[in-house]
């Protein structure tokens, strides 16, 4: 153990596992004892989802350091489908916790393949190129969804572009339609789910990133020549990342919108890639701790902030400016370091101690 | 079929001696590339043996790191051909390359900044590791084993230059001259046949490019491999290589043993420029 800590980089990855079972932890207890507000309880699955939002793009721009700004669209395709499967799976699947694992597979296996075949063209662009082509696709995916109609019988889905074209066999109804969404979706979400979605997602890119695959997707991130000279291919390595990271989005889908009471493809729309961006830049890029602090105070903060009414918003607005600047300025920067030289003292001594 | 006629083909295959019976690792066959009406390099023609020590300059301009990036293929040539280690390189890109046996080091320096010292190695030693992306996540037991064997190989090759000590730091925070090491580690890592170094000794003072002699001359005899190295400063150019070809206005004008090219009067002309008459 003392050997594996020394290694800072799994120092932090520890301390984030240790710090996210904390938070779980406190947040089951103070829910047990009743000291959760109940809108702030509403709160603990969309948190969890946008957490593992902001870790998944994170991936994406941290780690591969492309940007991105139609992680919203994976998204989407993870709530729908998951949402689409939870209501099929009604009858065959009673345990909800399975419903919900199942769901969640499934919209992460869609928003995976969906983002393979994104991936194809959008990745051999670069730099801004790349973010416009993504918000572009991000934009596809909310205006495919918006028009999309899924039913169900006893012969199983069906699809249409068109709302009056399915004709339904035996107890036959309408999961998803078009642009009114899927209503009366059935919360099965809990967030225990969510705290286990985010320990696996912390788990994939931990290990991903402290592995031949990932060292070399961050080979591309800081000099693509230079990798490509000692043979790691591009656009493998690319297309790992960004698929990885488009599947974990729908998984959060899924998560997120099984949480809902309804969902509709405009929720999913060019402000919330913004949003989620939002997260991983406030947390800095590639640390993943600073994605999971950030999703989660920028989720609570509009909720803390209802009593300020109408000005809810600018205050939000103004908070992120503040803190922008403030994480940025010379003065916190060497604040924080002194504080995380302290802690590491703390624990080289706590080592020679123990 | 009958009458077919036989014709010279054009070969100025000069090796080292003791390479001399074995298939050279690289020849460049009238390599040419153009960009746009410019005539960047034109009938390039080399030889090179399994473990000679080459050099490769000439004045400014003259094609020399272009000529690394037609044999890396990050360039496509327009005309001529690539045989590395007797294979034809045509259509392949830098990754094939890489895997036919070339590793090349950058005028601008090109490590990973943000990974540690012993990150860049084993970015190096990629192609030689085999478990996936699947066995890394879920941590196999193939991920510990080779895991294991990339961070000693990793230390071995860095204890070349002595920077074992250094496995932890950042490649961006390092030191000038330990950049440059690192890149040549990094480079050796990919256990090349042919090593490209594009002038090592570049911003060195002269202790240190005395010493990095001694190691280019090294890693030649362990690891019995081909150096093909672009540089300016001629004392080094002059100690360490066994070949030189002299580029100027992207063709070879010589190429011949240190001495040779010394006293090669088309070589001081490219260098100091014409005699004036009379």
């Amino acid at each position: 153990m003392k050997k594996i800590l020394k290694n800072q980089a799994t120092r932090t990855n520890f301390i984030t596992y240790g710090g996210v079972i904390l938070a779980f932890i406190l947040l089951q207890g103070l829910s047990a004892a009743g000291a959760l507000s109940s809108s702030l309880k509403g709160q603990l699955v969309p948190i969890c989802a946008y957490v593992v939002m902001a870790l998944s793009l994170n991936l994406t721009v941290g780690v591969l350091g492309e940007l991105s700004l139609g992680h919203a669209g994976f998204m989407s395709i993870g709530a729908f489908s998951g949402a689409v499967a939870a209501a099929a799976m009604t009858d065959s699947i009673a345990s909800s916790p399975i419903r919900l694992a199942v769901a969640m597979i499934i919209g992460a296996a869609i928003a995976g393949v969906s983002g393979a075949l994104i991936g194809i063209p959008v990745l051999r662009l670069k730099g801004d190129y790349l973010a416009i082509v993504t918000l572009a696709f991000g934009e596809i995916i909310k205006s495919i969804i918006n028009n999309l109609y899924i039913g169900i019988d006893v012969n199983g889905l069906h699809a249409s572009f068109l709302n009056n074209t399915i004709t339904f066999g035996d107890g036959g109804r309408m999961i998803l339609s078009g642009p009114m969404g899927i209503p009366g979706i059935q919360k099965i979400s809990s967030f225990t789910g969510g705290f286990l979605l985010i320990m696996i997602t912390l788990i994939i890119i931990f290990n991903l990133v402290d592995s031949r695959a990932g060292r070399a997707i961050m080979a591309l991130r800081d000099n693509r020549i230079a990798a490509e000279s000692v043979g790691i291919p591009v656009t493998k390595y690319k297309m790992m990342a960004f698929v990885t990271s488009a599947a974990l989005a729908g998984a959060a889908g899924a998560l997120f919108s099984l949480g809902q009471n309804t969902i509709i493809a405009s929720k999913f729309d060019f402000n919330t890639s913004i949003l989620i961006l939002v997260f991983v830049v406030l947390g800095g890029q590639g640390r993943m701790w600073g994605s999971i602090v950030a999703a989660a105070a920028l989720t609570i903060l509009p909720e803390m902030l209802r009593e300020f009414a109408d000005y809810r918003m600018l205050i939000y607005a103004i908070v992120l400016i503040v803190v922008m600047l403030f994480t940025n300025s010379a003065g916190a920067k060497q604040f924080t370091a002194k504080i995380k030289g302290m802690f590491v003292r703390d624990i080289e001594g706590g080592e020679q101690n123990g | 079929m009958a009458n077919q006629k036989l014709v010279q083909i054009p070969s100025d295959t000069l090796l080292t001696e003791r390479d001399a019976d074995k298939l050279p690792i690289l020849r460049a066959l009238h390599l040419g590339i153009d960009f746009g009406g410019l005539t960047a390099v034109d009938d390039f023609n080399i030889s090179v043996g399994r473990t000679e020590i080459c050099g490769l300059i000439g004045p400014n301009g003259a094609g020399k790191t272009t000529v690394f990036n037609l044999l890396t293929k990050v360039y496509q040539p327009t005309r001529g051909t690539i045989l590395l280690d007797s294979i034809d390189t045509h259509g392949m890109n830098t990754v094939q390359a890489s895997q036919l046996g070339i590793a090349r080091t950058f005028q601008n320096i090109r490590l990973f900044n943000n990974l540690t010292v012993e990150d860049n190695i084993k970015i190096g030693l990629h192609n030689q590791m085999k478990y996936s992306m699947l066995g890394g996540i879920l941590r196999l037991p193939n991920y510990w084993i080779e895991e294991k064997e990339a961070h000693d190989k990793a230390l071995e090759l860095l204890d070349i230059f002595g920077m074992a000590n250094m496995a932890d730091v950042k490649a961006g925070s390092l030191p000038y001259g330990a950049q440059r090491r690192l890149e040549i580690v990094r480079a050796l890592a990919t256990k090349p046949k042919l090593l490209l170094l594009d002038e090592p000794a570049a911003g060195m003072n002269p202790a240190e490019t005395a010493e990095l002699m001694e190691h280019i001359r090294d890693i030649r005899d362990k690891f019995q491999i081909a150096i093909m190295l672009i540089e300016h400063d001629m004392s080094l150019v002059m100690n360490v290589c066994e070949a030189i070809a002299v580029l100027n206005y992207g063709k070879i004008i010589a190429k011949g043993t240190p001495q040779e090219i010394q006293s090669n009067p088309q070589v001081i002309e490219a260098y100091l420029g014409k005699k004036k008459e009379g």
